[in-house]
């Protein structure tokens, strides 16, 4: 029996193309342009318009067609695509100029008209299809497994991070962004390990990374250290406050171990402001090295008795050489964070942090030593802040306490939340979304934080729990016990 | 021959309240005692404090004559005494393989694979739901989880707190079965506070009756089940 075509599905697509509609709004219809030097806003009408009803219209179709419907989302879809492919012929044939078609109007541009006929041919196949099974016994469709998934969603990120310099469109400024991008991840993972994984709600997370990159800014300009000697020391240091300042706090639960590192944060970005004679204070230190290549320097004119870079492979000075370099420095560092908190899961000292987030009344009780366990996952996660934060120091040749703000903790807590807790493709996704876009945004200024307000609060809309919330567990079946 | 456990003069404190006022107990390896009381008699507390957490500001506790009294709960653990907590406590994100993964923190050196294969020969159920998630199975699986979860490290004496709490009467028999088995089978001793005192007290080699932070009543399973104070105050109506 064909269900009765009924108003929910109707009122359904009306709410989706609302949510669209506003959705749309900033990014559709306004268009933000430069004459001379004021940045101008104009609105594109018809475009927002057509984006809207082609939403709306989608969303009948796939639900009708969704709930069994054949002849209403056959018939939309063939008239969907009719209408797109019509519209893209004028589009591309250069007949639109006269717009006097009265579908363009409606399905204005190449990008619309092609979602439009793929769409409406889409929603047709999957009715028809329907009309064709509909006699058949159903068969249960296996839920696409969840583990396969992630992974090649992670290769594929982990794929496109790799290329993405070597692509001919890639500017300096997107591989600039996407090098923050990945100081983020990195700090995401790291935070991960303490807040995702060991349940601890750690506020003062950029302290660490403040102790990595001045511990190298100070190690750099004092001894004259290469950066590759200098970032493990960074970084175990950055353990070792890590330990320091967990040691007392760390039998503190939730909201105040949260009030507290948030405390402990403030406090160290306020003792490099004040103790002048070591952190120079505001004016922060200046002239850190900066990376090498193996001991070859970024220099266009090495100097007397050195290589450089470019001449070691016998091509022309390039200062994007730098940047790219920078950039396969901090990819290698974050994938490395993923990789050991990928190991660290199945171990036992990381399934004891995961445990103890769980109930901590229960693993004392199983033998864990509450104490050392969070010690080790504050002091490991702050050993990544420390890397991240001496990448951070060799790449801006700059440190001041201005870069070690709360707010730097406030976003990495926001990318681990709202990733979902634990899951590293999660906090990934969370960093591009929330440390990405809002660069592309810059034009907004003060907008733009507004901006990552709104995604925040549309992630826990429609995700409460997280981006992605599954977890994968560590152990798999094993084979059914021999029993008699 | 001393007993595995012993527990003399031992006084709990929860800030000024005096949970336990001089708690005497012995446990000889290979026996289940049974401690039964009325609710806030002090039996979970004893329990806890055997491992512990809270420690007893008065009094000693040996183990396998070894004075624990001042001893971390994390190493009195390691020493073989395992423990199911009051309430299950399971993790219920991790999976079933994986709760089991953290009953083998006190034992390292127990062999995992067999433990499991143990644990699902007495719990079949288990077997079936091991990749599923703690917090997804029914109460009584997750009790099943609790006790198999403490018995991987292969302890010497196991203390269990409740484990027919919120059972129905059959699947409560099984519980107990198993406990005998347990017994039986690996001569694993085992102390165990219960309130439904007539299937405990049958099980039991001996039983003791805590009442107000003290020992008011201790013998054999049967004698106390005889014993018109302990019918009147526990078993009033119960299986008889
Ligand atoms: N953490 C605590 N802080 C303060 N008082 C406590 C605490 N835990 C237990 N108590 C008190 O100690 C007494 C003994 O509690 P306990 O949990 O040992 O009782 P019980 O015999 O296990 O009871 P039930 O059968 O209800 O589980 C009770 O009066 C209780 O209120
Ligand atoms: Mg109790």
């Amino acid at each position: 029996m064909r269900p009765p075509f009924a108003s929910p599905l109707l009122r359904d697509a009306v709410l989706v193309a609302g949510i669209a509609g506003v959705l749309a709004f900033p990014f559709v219809g306004l268009l933000l342009t430069t004459q001379g030097t004021a940045p101008t806003l104009s609105a594109r009408f018809p475009e927002f318009a057509g984006a809207v009803v082609l939403i709306f219209f989608g969303r009948l179709g796939i639900s009708a067609a969704r709930r069994g419907h054949i002849l209403f989302p056959i018939v939309l879809g063939v008239v969907m695509a009719t209408v797109g492919a019509f519209s893209l012929l004028f589009e591309t044939t250069g007949m639109a100029a006269d717009s006097a078609a009265p579908w363009h109007a409606f399905v204005p541009g190449t990008f619309l008209a092609t979602v439009a006929s793929a769409g409406g041919v889409a929603i047709a196949v999957v009715a028809g299809r329907n009309h064709l099974l509909r006699d058949s016994v159903p068969v249960a469709r296996k839920p696409l497994p969840m583990k396969q998934l992630l992974l090649w969603t992670g290769v594929a990120l982990a794929g496109v991070a790799i290329v993405l310099p070597l692509l001919p469109a890639v500017d300096r400024r997107l591989i600039d962004v996407a090098t923050l991008v990945l100081t983020y991840v990195m700090l995401g993972w790291g935070l991960n390990i303490v807040v995702g994984l060991a349940g601890l709600l750690d506020l003062g997370y950029v302290a660490f990374y403040a102790v990595g990159a001045y511990s190298y800014a100070l190690l750099s300009v004092t001894f004259g250290w290469s950066f590759w000697v200098c970032l493990p020391l960074a970084g175990a240091l950055a353990a070792l406050f890590g330990i320091l300042l967990g040691f007392p706090v760390l039998r503190l639960r939730g909201d105040y171990l949260a009030i507290v590192t948030l405390g402990f944060g403030e406090m160290i970005r306020i003792i490099l402001l004040n103790w002048y004679d070591f952190t120079n204070g505001p004016d922060g230190i200046s002239n850190i090295g900066r990376p090498s290549f193996f001991g070859f320097q970024f220099a266009a004119k090495p100097a007397e008795g050195t290589e450089s870079f470019h001449t070691l492979f016998g091509i022309a000075y390039d200062p994007v050489h730098r940047l790219i370099f920078l950039y396969y420095l901090i990819l290698a560092l974050a994938l490395l964070t993923n990789a050991f908190t990928l190991r660290i899961r199945r171990l036992p000292v990381g399934r004891a942090w995961e445990a103890l987030r769980e109930d901590e009344i229960a693993c004392r009780s199983l033998g864990v030593n509450p104490r050392n366990t969070k010690l080790s996952a504050f002091a490991i996660g702050a050993m990544f802040a420390g890397f991240a934060g001496s990448f951070f120091a060799t790449r801006q040749g700059f440190v001041s306490p201005e870069s070690f703000t709360f707010i730097e903790s406030a976003i990495l807590v926001a990318i681990v939340v709202l990733g979902g807790m634990g899951s590293q493709i999660g906090v990934a996704v969370a960093a591009i979304i929330l440390v990405g876009l809002p660069e592309y945004f810059r034009e907004l200024q003060e907008y733009r934080m507004l901006a990552f307000g709104m995604g925040m609060v549309l992630i826990m809309l429609w995700r409460p729990g997280g981006l992605l919330t599954h977890r994968e567990p560590t152990i798999r079946t094993r084979s059914q016990p021999a029993s008699a | 021959m001393t007993p595995l456990l012993k527990v003399s003069g031992v006084r709990t404190f929860y800030g000024a309240i005096e949970a336990l006022r001089g708690v005497d107990i012995e446990v000889a390896e290979g026996e289940i005692v049974t401690l039964i009381g009325s609710n806030g008699a002090g039996k979970s507390t004893l329990l806890m404090t055997i491992c512990g957490n809270p420690q007893a500001r008065a009094g000693e506790i040996r183990f396998a004559d070894r004075d624990i009294t001042r001893f971390r709960t994390w190493d009195i653990v390691r020493l073989g005494i395992a423990q199911t907590p009051e309430g299950r406590r399971i993790f219920p994100r991790m999976t079933v393989l994986e709760n089991l993964q953290m009953g083998a923190v006190a034992n390292p050196d127990a062999d995992f694979d067999d433990g499991v294969r143990r644990a699902f020969e007495l719990f079949p159920v288990l077997g079936q739901r091991r990749n599923q998630s703690g917090g997804t199975l029914s109460g009584g699986e997750q009790q099943m989880l609790a006790i198999a979860r403490a018995l991987i490290s292969r302890p010497k004496l196991l203390l269990l707190d409740e484990p027919s709490l919120g059972l129905a009467p059959r699947l409560a028999r099984q519980i107990f079965a198993v406990l005998r088995e347990i017994n039986q089978s690996s001569g694993t001793t085992i102390f165990l506070v219960e309130q439904n005192a007539y299937h405990a007290l049958r099980l039991c080699h001996r039983g003791y009756v805590l009442a107000n932070g003290m020992v008011t009543l201790e013998g054999t399973g049967g004698e106390l089940l005889e014993n018109p104070a302990v019918q009147a105050a526990y078993l009033g109506g119960t299986g008889q």
